[in-house]
């Protein structure tokens, strides 16, 4: 009885004084972006141990800058756009996004419809037909918008969201303390909150991760759509334009001539959401037809 | 918005149908391998040295599954495909060209288009943006028979907020 209880007890205080050094570590962690080199790499090699402890997967978190003349922009075909959510699964497959108890989707697939674009009182995004399109409507994902000025960015009272050199609004997510200011800031509804630990099936652990993207968030964070920091720093398209059957999605860097997302925003009608609110969004909207 | 472009389509097939817009010299789209059916390649496996039929006709022996809807009134088989190489499209040059190269023979009808995807607009680029990334073909998408993008079964909606997969 007494061995048992107190190898029980050495047991506990073990797991105890490692769970306090990890919690201890993490929080005593800085700012990303004030965080050395080699600051970066313990952090790094920190959260690779803990998912594979947890998934029992060999992650690769990067820490990978943005490169240089690089501003990134997304154009969207609402010409053909036919609201089948390839877009949003594989999303959240890519980003590691909790599958339920919260689901979170960082894109949200509107149906509007045709002729009536403005009333946004017949828009919903529960819609669930045998097959779309659908004659009278037309379908309209929305995702982070990543503006040049965003709102959100600016009513964080800790500074754990910000907007990188090549344009892209990130999150810290250790750095997070869950206010939800920049939920209710967002005109896009563009961020949502992880009210638990994300809930993600061991095997589909996407391996491939950004520190300011898609490694699993903690809880009472917020996140939201990257672009897929994690892919387009690397020079790879992002998951949504990969998963999309219609070449509805565009991607690239603003400052290069020959980019789809220059060639569209100089050759086709596009448009903005909110422009009047000054955010300023890189996400560009456009017709074909 | 669909009437507009249909009339522009025939103003446009009208008026320009022999010429190759975006000028006549060949760029390079890599691409996938085009998305023939296992077996059917190469086509002269049959068709070397078999008759050719150029007569608009019910098929009854082979490639029954095929049946053309794509401005059909006014063409059939052989204005695509060559009759003595059959493992070539034919352009309305003449030339002949691979099946991984089909875009040829859609831009001649679809010129507008042709350019929004040579800039990666209509369609799809996929890949890497620097060097690496490759096109889908026109065919990726649309059945050259019967090129309507057909509807399809969407993904399920999100859980509504007090979904029980969704509450705390
Ligand atoms: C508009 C031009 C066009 C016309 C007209 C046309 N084809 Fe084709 N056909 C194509 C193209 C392009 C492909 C290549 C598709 C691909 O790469 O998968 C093709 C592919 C095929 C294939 C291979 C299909 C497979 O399962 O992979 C067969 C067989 C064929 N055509 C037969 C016909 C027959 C028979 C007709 C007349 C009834 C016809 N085609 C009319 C353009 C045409
Ligand atoms: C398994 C043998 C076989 C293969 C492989 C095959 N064909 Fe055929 N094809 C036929 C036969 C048999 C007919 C005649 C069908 C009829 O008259 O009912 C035919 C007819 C056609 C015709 C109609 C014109 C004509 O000459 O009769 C076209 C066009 C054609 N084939 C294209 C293709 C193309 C393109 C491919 C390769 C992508 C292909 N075929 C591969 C057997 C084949
Ligand atoms: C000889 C001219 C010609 C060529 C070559 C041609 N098309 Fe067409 N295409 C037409 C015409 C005319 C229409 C409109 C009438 C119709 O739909 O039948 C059309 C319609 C279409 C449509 C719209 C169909 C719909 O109903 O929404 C698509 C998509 C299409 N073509 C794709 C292609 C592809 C892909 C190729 C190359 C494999 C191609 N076309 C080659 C003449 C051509
Ligand atoms: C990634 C898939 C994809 C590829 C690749 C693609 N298309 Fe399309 N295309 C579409 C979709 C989606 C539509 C809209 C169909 C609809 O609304 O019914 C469309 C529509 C069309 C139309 C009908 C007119 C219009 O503007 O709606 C034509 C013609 C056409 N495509 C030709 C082509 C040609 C030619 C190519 C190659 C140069 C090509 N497409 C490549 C997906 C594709």
């Amino acid at each position: 009885m007494k061995m048992l209880s107190a190898g029980f007890l050495a047991g506990f205080v073990g797991v105890g004084t490692s769970c306090n050094h990890v919690i201890d570590e993490e929080f005593l962690q800085k700012h990303f972006l004030e965080m050395t080199d080699e600051e970066k790499q313990r952090v790094v090699r920190r959260l690779e141990e803990k998912y594979l402890r947890e998934y029992g997967k060999t992650a690769h978190v990067s820490t990978g800058a943005a490169k240089p003349k690089t501003l990134w922009g997304y154009g969207l075909d609402l010409s053909r756009c036919i609201g089948c959510r390839r877009c949003v699964y594989a999303c959240v497959r890519e980003n590691n996004n909790s599958r339920y108890k919260p689901q979170l989707h960082w894109i949200r697939v509107i149906r509007l419809k045709k002729g009536n674009l403005i009333n946004l009182e017949n828009a919903e995004h529960y819609y669930n037909p045998e097959t779309v399109p659908e004659e009278d409507f037309i379908y309209m994902p929305v995702q982070c918008q990543h503006c040049e000025n965003p709102p959100c960015v600016k009513v964080c009272p800790v500074h754990a969201t910000w907007k990188e050199p090549d344009g892209l609004v990130v999150v810290d997510y250790n750095w997070c303390i869950g206010c939800r200011y920049c939920i209710a800031a967002c005109p896009y509804k563009g961020r949502v909150f992880n009210w638990t630990r994300p809930n993600i099936p061991k095997e589909e652990l996407n391996p491939a991760m950004h520190y300011l993207g898609n490694r699993p968030r903690i809880k009472n964070v917020v996140d939201k759509c990257t672009f897929c920091i994690q892919r387009v720093r690397s020079g790879r398209y992002p998951a949504c334009v990969e998963a999309c059957p219609t070449g509805t999605r565009k991607f690239g860097n603003l400052l290069d001539k020959n980019s789809e997302i220059r060639y569209l925003i100089e050759n086709k009608r596009v448009f903005r959401l909110k422009e009047d609110l000054n955010t300023e969004p890189k996400f560009y909207y456009f017709f074909s037809l | 918005m669909r009437a507009a472009t249909y009339s522009f389509l025939i103003l446009f097939l009208s008026g320009t149908l022999f010429q190759l817009p975006g000028g006549t010299a060949k760029e390079e789209f890599p691409v996938p391998p085009p998305p023939l059916s296992e077996g059917i390649f190469p086509c002269s496996a049959c068709h070397e040295g078999m008759p050719v039929n150029p007569t608009k006709r019910e098929l009854k022996d082979a490639h029954t599954d095929i049946k053309l809807h794509h401005a059909e009134g006014v063409r059939w088989c052989l204005d695509c495909h060559d009759p003595t190489n059959r493992d070539k499209l034919k352009l309305t040059s003449g030339e002949l060209v691979d099946f991984g190269e089909s875009y040829l023979l859609c831009r001649q009808c679809h010129g507008p288009i042709y350019r929004d995807w040579t800039a990666g607009i209509h369609g799809k680029r996929t890949g890497y943006f620097d060097g690496k990334r490759t096109y889908l073909l026109c065919v990726h998408c649309h059945n050259p028979h019967d090129p309507k993008f057909n509807p399809i079964k969407p993904e399920p909606p999100p859980y509504r907020p007090r979904d029980r997969h969704n509450v705390r």
